[in-house]
């Protein structure tokens, strides 16, 4: 149920980059499609009571196996932000430029390009 | 194996030290010369069989590992050479834009990007080297500053990030499947009769499609790649869509999934359709690298009715023209480059009679446009004819059939660019054009050697053994990425 929650905030995002017209909604949109597969990666790696993957002395590995979290996930989605930020910044670098070039942030009046 | 991670770290390091360094010196050009050349030598000093190479020493199971096999080293050479011979290109070309390091910095970035995608054998590790390439590419492609630049590069960006977020997706849901990341362990734990591995390939077969522009996903490329600048244009059409693009294509359908579980069929249609397209848009334009562009699209079709088959010959017309429109598609951007540099004009009904004023872009252009027509013993005939062969011997009458069309349509491009560009009257504003600089026409002249020589693969035997049929051996092993089990 809860993984179907992600995917519908990622179809979302996706409905926002096809339908909105302004650039800054555009990158919003395509932010918010970035943390749903964020939020999907983190919860594939969710146990209910679960404990921290670290083994300290005295405990018995197979009780850890059971109960601790996965960690991979987690290093996955701290790349995955980093990543996802410097994409964001380039897209608001170029919004800003393409603001300047054309006074407008309107998708559907930038088009020199055709054909 | 300890060559394998230096064809990322060297273009890293370079683009480091291309920041750190002073603009505007002769030290920048000497340096990133040097640096490419010394890559492109070194990908042929790399192993021809299988060879693995476990980052930080952790087993398959755990660690990220790099891979090289026929497949891949053929990409990896054909990614070098082309590279090194942008930048020589640059030398010349880049002398009307500010802040070189820059530019080379960004090159070198995408360069480590494209061989981190090519050699490495983990989906994270895949992921984050595409997104090195791709925002590489973004920054490249608005170089120049002017709006329509930077509304290309916002266009191929937009459709970019969707495409990486679909894979990401993918990614998730392989690991959520398999518990493994490294590709030859998950394509042994997956299970193609499970619902989620439908999800996945459709996840995956949109967002390849959207970075290797097969037909429904076409839309940005013309945009972006006649905006970039000539070298780039070259690096963009000539290997990026290939190794983003095309060959993780070919690994996730051959190697991780198997051809039997993915829609083959679509794709040659796809490719088919796509080949109609890009040609019927190249037709029609008036700006020359705008017309190169779309004839990437159709000539990307082209791969994919070669992939689409599913047979080794095939598979081998389609590696073959991958290679053979590499050498073609980047001689023609230099081209194009070249008249832009020197006659500071790209529409096509604005320029003419430059085949005296320029005698070795003019051949350099026939070459690249005859290879891609097809004429006889240029690289674009055997590839072509490869892949017609393959679709007669598949039984698939109907595609064959219109790709031999398609390929005729092709070959009418050749005589619309000489009638406009270089024969005719010479307009008053042309009069002063020169010949580009020599630094621009020596890559243009290597490529063209290519152009010609790149059928050689096909037909001498030996070499036909060692490059093509191994590579394609690699890709009918099957769902199984062998190298684990041959590497101790």
């Amino acid at each position: 149920m809860i993984y179907t929650l992600c995917i519908i905030l990622f179809l979302l995002g996706l409905y926002g980059v096809l339908v909105k017209r302004n650039i800054i909604k555009i990158i919003i949109s395509l932010a918010m499609m970035n943390n749903a597969v964020n939020l999907f990666l983190i919860l594939l790696a969710y146990r209910s009571n679960g404990v921290a993957p670290i083994l300290d002395p005295g405990m018995d590995p197979s009780i850890l196996l059971e109960t601790s979290v996965d960690p991979l996930p987690q290093a996955l989605v701290l790349t995955s932000v980093v990543i996802g930020l410097g994409v964001t910044a380039l897209m608001v670098a170029l919004a800003i430029r393409l603001y300047h070039a054309y006074g407008t942030f309107d998708i559907t009046k930038i088009r020199k390009l055709k054909g | 194996m300890g060559l394998l991670p230096a064809f990322v770290a060297i273009p890293l390091l370079t683009a480091l030290v291309l920041n750190i360094v002073e603009q505007k010196s002769w030290y920048t050009h000497i340096l990133a010369l040097s640096s490419s050349i010394f890559l492109a030598v070194l990908s042929f000093f790399t192993p021809q069989t299988h060879g693995i190479y476990y980052v930080g020493g952790f087993g398959p199971h755990i660690g990220i590992n790099m891979m090289i096999d026929p497949l891949n080293r053929l990409i990896l050479i054909v990614v070098q050479v082309i590279v090194m011979l942008a930048c020589w290109y640059s030398v010349g070309y880049m002398e009307h834009y500010t802040s070189k390091s820059r530019f080379y910095a960004f090159v070198f970035l995408m360069l480590a990007g494209m061989n981190g995608i090519i050699l490495t054998a983990d989906f994270f590790n895949f992921y984050v080297f595409m997104e090195i390439a791709t925002l590489a590419s973004y920054v490249l492609v608005s170089y120049g500053g002017r709006s329509y630049e930077l509304e290309a590069s916002f266009k191929y960006m937009i459709l970019g990030s969707i495409s990486s977020l679909f894979m990401l997706l993918g990614i998730a849901l392989i690991y959520s499947q398999t518990a493994a990341l490294n590709m030859m362990v998950a394509a042994e734990r997956i299970d193609p009769a499970h619902p989620v591995t439908f999800l996945i390939i459709v996840l995956f077969l949109a967002g390849l499609g959207l970075k290797s522009a097969i037909f429904p996903f076409h839309s940005w490329l013309p945009d972006a790649h006649s905006s970039a600048p000539a070298p780039i244009s070259a690096i963009l059409s000539g290997v990026l869509i290939k190794a983003v693009g095309i060959y993780v294509m070919l690994r996730f359908v051959f190697n991780f999934i198997g051809s039997e579980n993915a829609p083959l069929t679509m794709l040659a249609w796809l490719g088919v359709i796509g080949a109609f397209v890009g040609v019927v848009l190249a037709l029609g334009q008036k700006d020359l690298k705008r017309l190169l562009a779309c004839s990437s699209v159709s000539q990307v079709g082209y791969i994919f009715i070669g992939i689409g088959l599913g047979t080794p010959l095939g598979l081998a017309g389609a590696l073959l023209h991958l290679i053979s429109h590499s050498a073609s598609k980047s001689l023609l951007f230099f081209s194009a480059g070249s008249i832009e540099y020197s006659a500071n004009e790209r529409n096509i009904t604005l320029l003419g009679g430059l085949k005296k004023l320029m005698p070795w872009t003019h051949l350099g252009n026939f070459i690249g446009f005859s290879a891609i027509g097809g004429i006889p013993p240029l690289s674009g005939f055997w590839s072509k004819l490869l892949i017609l062969l393959a679709c007669v011997s598949a039984g698939q009458w109907l595609i064959g059939l219109l790709a031999a069309l398609f390929a005729i349509m092709t070959l009418s491009l050749l005589p619309k660019i000489e009638k406009n560009v270089f024969t005719g009257d010479i307009p008053e504003h042309l009069k002063k054009t020169k010949e580009s600089p020599s630094s621009m026409i020596i890559p243009m002249i290597v490529l063209s050697f290519f152009c010609l020589g790149i059928g050689l693969i096909y037909l001498v035997p030996s070499w036909n053994q060692n490059i093509l049929t191994s590579a394609v051996e690699v890709l009918m092993d099957g769902r199984w990425l062998g190298a684990i089990n041959n590497v101790p």
